[in-house]
């Protein structure tokens, strides 16, 4: 029970935390894009929506930085047997993000929001890049942590049966995290310009300085196409590494409990619980899990009846399938929003190429509401991950059920997990309440603050609070 | 040296560094309702931490996250030790972090008193608590030969603990007088100094029993540490300053050394232990027994040695451009800076 609280703590809070950390990671790039062309052509309207932008950028990156606390403090509290076993390795990319990625990040924010008028215009562009590279950065780092539970390298066990490390460089060219350090930074670019893109569609729709939420728009749909697309291939690759690394993790995603050659996809299935191995299948296609999988037409995948007689020869007694359900829903989930939003993108694509993007009355609409699908892929996409490398807190090293503290006791848990479900309803009330007054409000005026940064004396800037 | 000798006296430089930096943010949220008696002024005091306050956090983070890479033993056992103590932490830190942003967002006043007090309380609570987990570190907590705590949430409580606490909230309060008398004019910097006068004695007293305490929890010599003599030395400077109507600077300075002499001094009664055990000294979590491998050291002290320096070189830098005091803006102007967009000007 302990152990299962601990879960749900770990699962609500992380899951929260990832609704604002894409958003930071792309908006922190975009608003960088709309300041660098303002920068460049020094067009008033460029300044007005990289300052508009910037405060959506603030709201949320106050809310990301404080959730990221909770998980920074959580491995200890909840979790100190595996925090004293994985320490060792896990600890290391952890501690670098704090250095090399979070100090630059806060720091020039700070710098970024109070500079407006202080520092020189080329300066002060240098800082909002900083505070985008720090925001990639730190995602590096945590994934490079993230991936070495999912598979271990980089280590040798010492005496106690600990893992020691032995190789850094291994932790940063682990398969698993390349593919997943992209994939998640993709995902963050493909969410920030669907929230800049719904943003801009709601006052084109409005009819409301058009001009300058049109450009929005634009930006938005040439940084979405790309990312989408080249998002599919990067996640087909990462399903592919997963097969190899952690077979039970995608034979449970198609709910495939015997081997397979070739292998179909289903659509959809009605049951398919952990205990049913027979579901009723709809709309199989052909080969397409071998493709998926495996990479080749042909392929062949594990079904979870030998993966698991398997793990109990190499491991001892256990149930080793991770919960089928889960995996089977959120890989469907992501995939078709996945897929969803690159028909969107493309048609937004093809409305740039056209000329008439910010006049298409179903396309706006359809942008403006698109907005809750990254966050649902990306909760999905981290529920297929991380549900899927159960039994295991470390692959293959640490079980879940092993790892958690044995000095906290259930009513700290229920304390703690009310305590921050409470909290965080209410943040994330203040925090909509924010996003929607402050995204549809109306641009600064062209004498705001900012208007002369660079060209005047550094006179009067802003009481920013 | 050996390496987990360095990396205790690193973890313990980002614990005093956290409290340096961090500690006048804390002290300008606990006193921004004390020195603004208006909107503008207490917005002109919480400007003066506005480009800093997130960055200073930052060293926490590393203090929490870098104890997990070189002592994952001494993290596990603290942190879970700790659990509710950090549970209450993490809210505040929660609640003060996002206040900053959020408070100017609206202008309905329950928004605007809510979010005031979360950054009043939360600025209270934080050191006040890190500083009884930080005691509570030396004077020992009941800990078995696993390294797992024993005890419930009331055994956190003790006495040097919570001393340790009280003397980092009263160093915080004198920090953050001497930060905003150096940072602001006219009435909040007088106000700064008026408060100063009962912090600085208060201040004082707190430090000399933290460091006749310690001196007894230590059980080594009975003679002070070099470093605690700086504290007493540096608090009695600092409280003097703080009131002149000069020395702005000096103040400052001698705040900085007062707080970083008194966390500095619990780490140097600390090593080579990390943890005290209350129920058998065996039972201590030490640099020995609670350390990475070389090699994850080794690791560790490179990533430290290349980031540590731009850390300290983009945040000096950041401190720099931000050096100008900010001025409370004069009536027309404060008319205008109550409705968005605000504004107010500076003087260097």
């Amino acid at each position: 029970m302990t152990n299962d609280l601990a879960r749900w703590q770990f699962a609500t809070t992380s899951i929260y935390h990832f609704l604002f950390v894409p958003v930071t990671i792309g908006l922190a790039f975009l608003v960088a894009i709309l300041q660098t062309a303002w920068y460049r052509n020094g067009k008033p309207e460029y300044r007005r929506v990289t300052r508009f932008f910037g405060t959506l950028l603030l709201i949320n990156v106050a809310v990301g930085v404080v959730t990221g606390l909770v998980q920074e403090f959580e491995f200890g509290m909840n979790w100190s047997t595996y925090s004293r076993f994985v320490g060792d390795v896990f600890g290391a990319p952890l501690a670098m993000e704090g250095l090399a990625a979070f100090f630059l990040e806060s720091t020039f924010l700070g710098l970024w929001l109070f500079g407006w008028d202080r520092l020189p215009r080329r300066v002060h562009l240098f800082c909002i890049w900083m505070v985008a590279l720090g925001s990639m950065l730190s995602a590096l780092f945590i994934l490079a942590a993230n991936s070495w539970m999912q598979h271990p390298v980089g280590y040798k066990l010492n005496g106690a049966g600990q893992p020691v490390l032995n190789n850094i460089g291994a932790l940063f060219t682990n398969p698993t995290f390349l593919w997943g350090y992209v994939h998640v930074i993709l995902a963050s670019l493909v969410t920030g310009s669907l929230v800049m893109l719904s943003v801009s569609a709601w006052h084109l729709r409005k009819r409301r300085e058009a001009r300058a939420f049109a450009l929005t728009a634009r930006v938005s749909v040439l940084v979405l196409l790309p990312a989408i697309l080249i998002q599919m291939f990067v996640g087909n690759k990462l399903g592919e590494i997963e097969a190899t690394y952690q077979p039970a993790k995608i034979a449970a995603a198609e709910a495939q409990w015997n081997n397979c050659q070739p292998c179909s996809f289903s659509i959809f299935q009605i049951g398919g619980g952990n205990n049913d191995q027979t579901p009723t299948q709809i709309i199989e296609i052909p080969h397409l899990l071998s493709v998926l999988a495996t990479g080749t037409w042909n392929g062949s995948v594990e079904g979870l009846n030998e993966l698991q007689s398997q793990y109990q020869k190499k491991y001892g007694p256990g149930n080793y399938i991770p919960d089928v359900f889960i995996q089977y829903w959120s890989m469907r989930v992501m995939a078709y929003l996945g897929a969803l939003i690159m028909l969107l993108a493309l048609w937004g694509g093809w409305l740039v190429h056209k000329g008439t993007l910010d006049r298409s009355k179903w396309f706006l609409r359809f942008g403006l509401w698109a907005v809750v699908t990254p966050f649902l892929m990306n909760t999905a996409g981290w529920l297929l991950t991380e549900s899927g490398r159960q039994p295991w807190i470390v692959q293959g090293l640490l079980k879940t059920i092993n790892a958690n503290s044995p000095s906290v006791t259930q009513t700290d848990i229920w304390i703690s997990l009310i305590t921050f479900v409470v909290i965080y309803i209410a943040l994330g009330a203040a925090d909509l309440v924010l996003m929607l007054r402050y995204g549809r409000r109306d641009l600064d005026q062209e004498d705001g603050p900012g208007a002369g940064a660079g060209t005047a004396a550094p006179a009067a800037p802003a009481l920013t609070y | 040296m050996q390496l987990h000798t360095i990396w205790f006296v690193i973890i313990a430089i980002f614990w005093v560094g956290f409290f340096v930096l961090e500690g006048f943010d804390f002290g300008v949220g606990m006193l921004h309702t004390i020195v603004g008696k208006t909107d503008i002024e207490r917005r002109v005091a919480l400007n003066t931490i506005g480009p800093f306050w997130d960055g200073n956090e930052v060293w926490l983070v590393v203090a929490g996250a870098g104890t997990f890479a070189a002592f994952p033993g001494w993290y596990a056992t603290m942190f879970s030790a700790l659990y509710l103590a950090f549970l209450l932490t993490l809210v505040a830190l929660i609640a003060r972090g996002v206040a900053f942003e959020f408070k100017g967002k609206s202008q309905n006043p329950r928004w605007q008193n809510t979010w005031k007090w979360c950054t009043t309380i939360g600025s209270l609570l934080i050191p006040l608590l890190l500083g009884v987990g930080l005691g509570d570190l030396l004077v020992g907590l009941p800990i078995n030969q696993n390294h797992d705590y024993t005890g419930n949430f009331f055994d956190l409580l003790t006495p040097y603990g919570i001393w340790t606490g009280l003397t980092l909230v009263g160093l915080c309060l004198l920090h953050g007088a001497t930060f905003l008398k150096l940072k602001t004019t006219d009435v909040v910097r007088e106000r700064s100094r008026t408060v100063a006068k009962p912090l600085g004695l208060a201040a004082i007293a707190l430090v000399i029993g933290h460091v006749i305490w310690t001196r007894v929890v230590a059980n080594g010599a009975d003679v002070p540490e070099p470093v605690q003599i700086l504290a007493v030395i540096a608090v009695i400077f600092a409280a003097r300053l703080a009131i002149s109507d000069q020395y702005d600077g000096a103040a400052f300075a001698a705040s900085v050394v007062a707080i970083a002499a008194t966390v500095g001094s619990i780490f140097i009664d600390l090593y080579p232990r990390v943890m005290v055990s209350s129920t058998n000294t065996a039972y201590n979590l030490t640099v020995n027994n609670s350390a990475s491998g070389s090699y994850a050291l080794k690791v560790m002290t490179v990533a430290a040695v290349i980031f540590f320096p731009l850390v300290l070189l983009y945040q000096g830098w950041s401190l720099h451009v931000f050096r100008a005091r900010v001025k409370t803006p004069t009536a027309p102007d404060a008319a205008q800076a109550s409705s968005p967009p605000p504004s107010a000007t500076t003087t260097p």
